[in-house]
């Protein structure tokens, strides 16, 4: 009930936006008949019907995960940005390491199997893809590599 | 004779070396990947395509390869789903319905063998008919025009809503926001942006592949995480694989008729491989002279749902090449994995480019010679493989997912946006929205307003133009028609009680 609601809402204020946001798609003189901007009004129109057929009649709600499993997403959410943030500068491996060694930990609970699976991952999958498979990527952080 | 010759080109080409040695990894791969619960063909693809691009493989090897992933990931399903009672992907999920309590019984290897000769007979016997069926197909498509695209288009998001999803308005949604999110960028028209903000990032649009590994791939990780400690299913233990022919020849006819159904459910734009391994089990059930022994362990409940779910498999390559329209989320991909090759699937690809339809026919045909060998003799390789923890293989499939983005564009940005990606399938999921329709707007979405420009041109701006000739009309009766029909369907088609299970695949 809740769910379906609360996204419904949240739909329709994106929708808005886009339509508004579409409104301002500038054309050219050399544009066809239709333009740039009708596909996007369609497109938005049809996300709010159904944005407001989802408020009006929502499906029963599901099992939404609970505080503590909330902060475990989060927790692997960040470990996942910080990954994508860090594999530039610091290279493969270590960044591999860290970041597969956590998820391990989140879904096992087991410390030392995690450090294990996380060393294990990071070496062996940078092998995997640099000398098998022949991906340019850079194993080391840059100022180690000269 | 004619569709000799073109046999003869495609095994000319697929039958070197390096080709065959790519088929055969693919097969490999792909098996481990259907087997493990979790992934399954669209995400397991979808994974590899950003590396098999980084990897500089030219468009025939890409594809030999990563259609042996997917044809050998519709073969690996069945192997969790019969010892351990998890289905390993979707299309799979039927197969736990007999295989499970076979497999109790004593009986799992005549369960494995029987539902890895039927992958084989529907497999083989769809890229058989696959051929017959695609160049005909691909005739009518010379007489389309950006009305009647428009319209097929329509028609695919239209059945792939209307079946796919229990909420009709869900999946117009998710096809909405797949379309909006495919308008970002250059207007190819124009030469404006539309929706980049300023953001020197999005002006080529959004990279579809970084969206499917996100919503299929990154997605997965926190439905895993949240559902762990679920799956501790005690397995069934398999003793020595051995053949028995008398059953196995019992379930002919179930083999075969699971075939022709799960074939006519593939070429359906937008049903694929779950519905047709769903109708070749009802289909079997409801015409045999013992329905009572259906779940019990009855070998034809595992042959026709497996014959079913392979030749779907083959049924939805042919919308995909001839029309460019994939049926399932799985074809979906491997269009994904046509673009970035810079193929465009049409009928025009059976003429200008027969080496790469045939060579991919011939590829198939050899890659389940491959996979029937791999299935029943060497099984307990891939029995092995089943019992690495996920601690291990989770974290694995994660960091595989960000190098093949990460080698592919190289920028943090896109690994970002991959990131925001799974979270929105995750939360889709959660909420019962299909997140295929997401990806076939992305796909669609600049084709389908280029053919509505094109058409309103044609027509100086006369929208009734769109329903000018009898396909046309034709493809929007079956659009409203797949829309609408499932909602009265439904009560009819309702599937029987599955075991409770944490893998999950959109096909």
């Amino acid at each position: 009930m809740k769910g379906d609601r609360i996204f419904g809402l949240v739909m329709m204020v994106v929708a808005l936006g886009y339509l508004l946001s579409a409104s301002t798609v500038e054309t050219s003189f050399l544009s066809d008949p239709v333009g740039p901007r009708v596909f996007p009004y369609i497109i938005g129109a049809l996300v709010m019907i159904c944005a407001l057929v989802m408020v009006l009649r929502p499906d029963p709600d599901v099992d939404w995960p609970g505080p503590a499993m909330v902060m475990t997403l989060g927790a692997a959410l960040l470990a996942l940005v910080l990954y994508a943030l860090t594999i530039k500068p610091l290279g493969f491996i270590l960044p591999t390491m860290l970041a597969s060694g956590f998820l391990s930990w989140q879904i096992s609970r087991r410390p030392a199997q995690a450090a294990i699976a996380g060393a294990g991952l990071g070496i062996g999958l940078y092998i995997l893809f640099k000398t098998v498979l022949g991906l340019g990527l850079h194993g080391l952080p840059r100022f180690l590599m000269g | 004779m004619d569709i000799l010759s073109n046999l003869a080109l495609g095994f000319s080409i697929a039958l070197t070396p390096w080709t065959l040695m790519l088929a055969v990894i693919g097969a490999f791969v792909g098996t481990i990947i259907g087997a493990l619960p979790g992934l399954g063909p669209s995400n397991g693809v979808a994974l590899l395509i950003p590396i098999s691009f980084s990897m500089g493989l030219d468009a025939i090897s890409a594809l030999v390869l990563l259609t042996s992933v997917y044809y050998g990931a519709m073969y690996g399903g069945r192997i969790s789903s019969i010892l351990l009672n998890i289905p390993g992907d979707e299309p799979a999920v039927m197969t736990t319905l007999d295989g499970y309590p076979m497999a109790k019984q004593g009986f799992a290897s005549d369960a494995l063998v029987i539902s890895g000769v039927a992958s084989f007979v529907g497999a083989f016997l769809a890229t058989i008919a696959l051929m017959l069926m695609a160049p005909l197909l691909a005739q009518v498509a010379f007489k389309f025009g950006p009305a009647e695209y428009f319209a097929l288009y329509m028609l695919a998001f239209c059945t792939l809503g209307g079946i796919g999803a229990n909420n009709q308005a869900k999946s117009a949604m998710a096809a909405a926001i797949g379309l909006g999110i495919a308008m970002i960028g250059l207007d190819k028209t124009t030469g404006m942006t539309r929706f980049t903000f300023g953001n020197l990032h999005l002006n080529d649009g959004i990279d579809f592949l970084v969206a499917i590994v996100g919503l299929f791939a990154v997605a997965e990780v926190f439905h895993f995480i949240e559902s762990h400690g679920k799956d501790s299913a005690i397995g069934v233990k398999l003793g020595k694989i051995t053949v028995n022919w008398a059953k196995m020849w019992s379930t002919r006819w179930a083999m075969l008729r699971g075939t022709v159904i799960g074939f006519a459910a593939g070429v359906l734009p937008g049903a694929g491989a779950s519905l047709g391994s769903f109708l070749a089990y009802m289909g079997e059930k409801a015409i045999a002279r013992d329905p009572e022994s259906f779940g019990k362990g009855n070998p034809r409940g595992v042959a026709a749902p497996e014959a079913g779910n392979n030749a779907a498999a083959g049924g939805a390559l042919v919308p995909m090449l001839t029309l460019g329209v994939p049926g399932s989320g799985t074809t979906a991909v491997l269009l994904a994995l046509l673009l970035t090759l810079n193929i465009t699937p049409g009928p025009l690809l059976f003429t200008d480019r027969p080496e790469v339809v045939w060579g991919l026919i011939a590829a198939l045909l050899i890659a389940n010679i491959v996979l029937l060998v791999m299935n029943v003799p060497m099984v307990k390789i891939f029995v092995h493989i089943l019992s690495v923890p996920s601690a291990i293989l989770l974290p694995g499939v994660t960091m595989i997912a960000f190098v093949g983005i990460y080698s592919l564009t190289g920028s943090s940005f896109d690994m970002l946006m991959m990131i925001g990606f799974g979270v929105m399938g995750y939360v889709f999921r959660k909420l019962d929205i299909p997140t295929v329709p997401v990806i076939l707007g992305i796909l669609l979405g600049n084709a389908m307003e280029d053919n509505l420009r094109r058409a309103m041109v044609l027509s100086d701006g006369d929208w009734t133009y769109l329903f000018s000739s009898p396909i046309a009309v034709g493809l929007w009766l079956a659009a409203a028609l797949g829309f609408v029909a499932p909602m009265f369907l439904r009560g009819v088609l309702k599937r029987p009680p599955v075991p409770a299970t944490d893998s999950y695949d959109s096909d």
